[in-house]
């Protein structure tokens, strides 16, 4: 047994490993198994590699996994529960640019590959920069550090001409005996412009779904460098994400219903929005005190948590009040719109945290039915995911998407930082309606208030 | 791998991939793309690979090679532990319904 098989047969395992653990990530039973055996096979892939007879410039390749995989680690512990979507397309995009890295190496190296080899590197390369460009902007979108979506004119015929010439420029030097160092520059650089203009103009509430995409992206990318190198493990595991990352992606866009077709050809805009005919008339404010009264004397309270109370750190408090209303004989749930917070599954984890049970949190089959009977409806941060617009306008880009029902109930309450529109920019009939009332502030403070006065009434 | 073994390998492994996550449900979305995330970061073990056989006085492959490792491994090492943290959460919620049960 040579050294060589030896390593083989150790990246086999893995890949049956990575399987394994992505197969358990599907069930909230297993989950945690799942990533922990995943874990395990990542460090012994690693480790056998330096067992490959003939590899060079270890030191340096130690001193780089220490490097990266330590800030790495360290960011990923700090990172705050409400910043986790953003922190996967970063390191999503790194996967990317690594696999881009390696393809860059082959091109200056000059190595001739068969001719199909060489075109999944040039693939692989442009999919990876598009992955790791395309990343960089979603985070900078999801941080808060980009706000307006950018369109260019004329944006489709641009993208279609960027990956054309993109994919030209890749066969060519992928072809070539001894391509350029221009050569391969220009062509790196066309990729990551490619990514940065496809995902520059889509909006910050289609993002999951972008991060989603670019994650299967990576996925390819690196199942394409796979066959480039020969390791069969690697082929595995990235074709294997890439495939089950199309079908989230498919998925996430079902729950908001987005096309993922429209959602990269046609983004919403806020322009969009506000050329339509904006639902009109006033506002009516409510105090802390008239919105504690109505639940603390309400039968039944749906509570709808948005990402405003996550940004606000709000669910602690929010789990508090609702032990308060409970102890007085209110019935309180929480309703879970499929894309609450920033990502599918994104509330459910905040809530978890906060001690919230699983058997008050309820998806949008499960409790659409109840708002009818429901007292007050508790909006916290939560917008277009109520808009009944989605239900009524059929002009509204939002149009069709599956809402929670909060309007039916007999009084809605909208704890809301201030008058602005929505994520994706449209204005929310709800907060209109007769039986809506709005409660401006943080929604830190403003549930830390009904909370107060709710144990008053206790007296 | 000759060409066609290749295309058998990619059409196996993208079922096996359909099929692997086909019933999850939607809370596990966000956890199961930052598992995901994870997994793909085996693009450290290429990069690896890939510094190994860069030339060692070429001063270009090596800070590619540099470069591609310590992504690489920035993706394995991140999307771990953030993949653990999310999931941790599913933990604590479990343990806080079984002492409601009581």
């Amino acid at each position: 047994m040579t050294a060589n098989w030896l390593v083989s047969m150790a990246y086999f395992v893995v890949a049956v490993v990575f399987i394994l653990g992505l197969k358990a990530m599907s069930s909230p039973v297993t989950a945690r198994r799942g990533i922990m055996w995943a874990g395990f096979a990542m460090i012994a892939a690693t480790v056998v590699t330096f067992f490959i007879p003939g590899l060079h410039n270890i030191g340096l390749m130690v001193l780089a996994i220490v490097l990266g995989g330590g800030v790495a680690w360290w960011s990923g512990k700090i990172v705050k529960m409400t910043d986790m979507p953003q922190m996967v397309a970063v390191y999503n995009g790194m996967g990317g640019g690594a696999a881009a890295g390696i393809a860059a190496i082959e091109l200056v190296r000059g190595v001739e590959h068969s001719a199909m080899v060489s075109t999944l590197m040039v693939l692989g390369a442009i999919i990876g920069s598009v992955a790791f460009s395309g990343s960089c902007v979603a985070f900078a979108k999801l941080q808060g550090l980009m706000n307006k979506a950018i369109r260019l004119p004329q944006q489709n015929t641009i993208n279609f001409f960027l990956t054309l010439l993109t994919f030209g420029l890749g066969l060519t030097i992928g072809y070539a005996d001894e391509p350029s160092l221009f050569g391969i520059a220009l062509f790196f650089l066309l990729a990551l412009a490619l990514g940065t203009v496809l995902v520059l103009p889509i909006g910050g509430a289609d993002m999951p779904v972008v991060i989603s995409l670019l994650n299967a992206f990576t996925g390819l990318a690196v199942g394409f460098k796979g066959f480039v190198l020969g390791i069969p493990a690697l082929i595995v595991a990235g074709i294997v994400v890439g495939a089950s990352g199309m079908l989230l992606t498919q998925l996430m866009a079902k729950a908001m219903n987005r096309p993922i077709r429209n959602i990269i050809f046609t983004p919403l805009t806020g322009a969009a929005a506000e050329g339509g005919e904006g639902p009109q008339g006033t506002m009516r404010e409510v105090s802390a005190t008239d919105a504690a009264a109505l639940m603390r004397f309400g039968s039944k309270v749906i509570i709808v948590p948005g990402y405003g109370m996550a940004v606000a750190g709000a669910q602690h408090k929010v789990w508090e009040m609702t032990k308060l209303l409970e102890d007085a004989g209110v019935e309180v749930k929480f309703a879970i719109h499929p894309v609450a917070g920033r990502m599918p599954g994104h509330m459910n984890v905040l809530l978890a945290e906060a001690g919230v049970p699983y058997d008050k949190i309820f998806d949008l089959d499960e409790i659409n039915d109840e708002f009818a009977q429901a007292d007050v409806a508790l909006v916290i941060g939560a917008n277009d995911v109520v808009n009944p617009v989605a239900r009524t306008d059929k002009t509204s880009p939002i149009y069709g998407m599956p809402i929670l029902n909060a309007d039916m109930a007999r009084d809605v309450i909208v704890i809301k930082r201030g008058r602005g529109a929505g994520y994706s920019g449209i204005e929310n009939a709800l907060f209109f309606k007769e039986n809506c009332s709005m409660l401006y502030g943080s929604a830190q403070e403003a549930v830390a208030e009904i909370t107060a006065q709710i144990k008053a009434m206790e007296g | 791998m000759d060409g066609f073994t290749a295309l058998y390998v990619f059409m196996l492994a993208a079922f096996t991939g359909y099929e692997v996550i086909s019933r999850v449900p939607v809370i596990l979305h966000t956890p199961l793309m930052s598992g995901s995330n994870f997994v793909h970061g085996v693009v450290l073990v290429g990069a690896m690979i890939a510094l190994g056989h860069a030339d060692p006085n070429d001063p270009l492959q090596l800070t590619i090679g540099f470069f591609a490792v310590l992504l690489g491994a920035a993706n394995a090492a991140g999307g771990y532990i953030v993949t653990e943290r999310m999931l941790g959460m599913f933990k604590a919620g479990d343990k806080k319904k079984e002492g409601g049960a009581q």
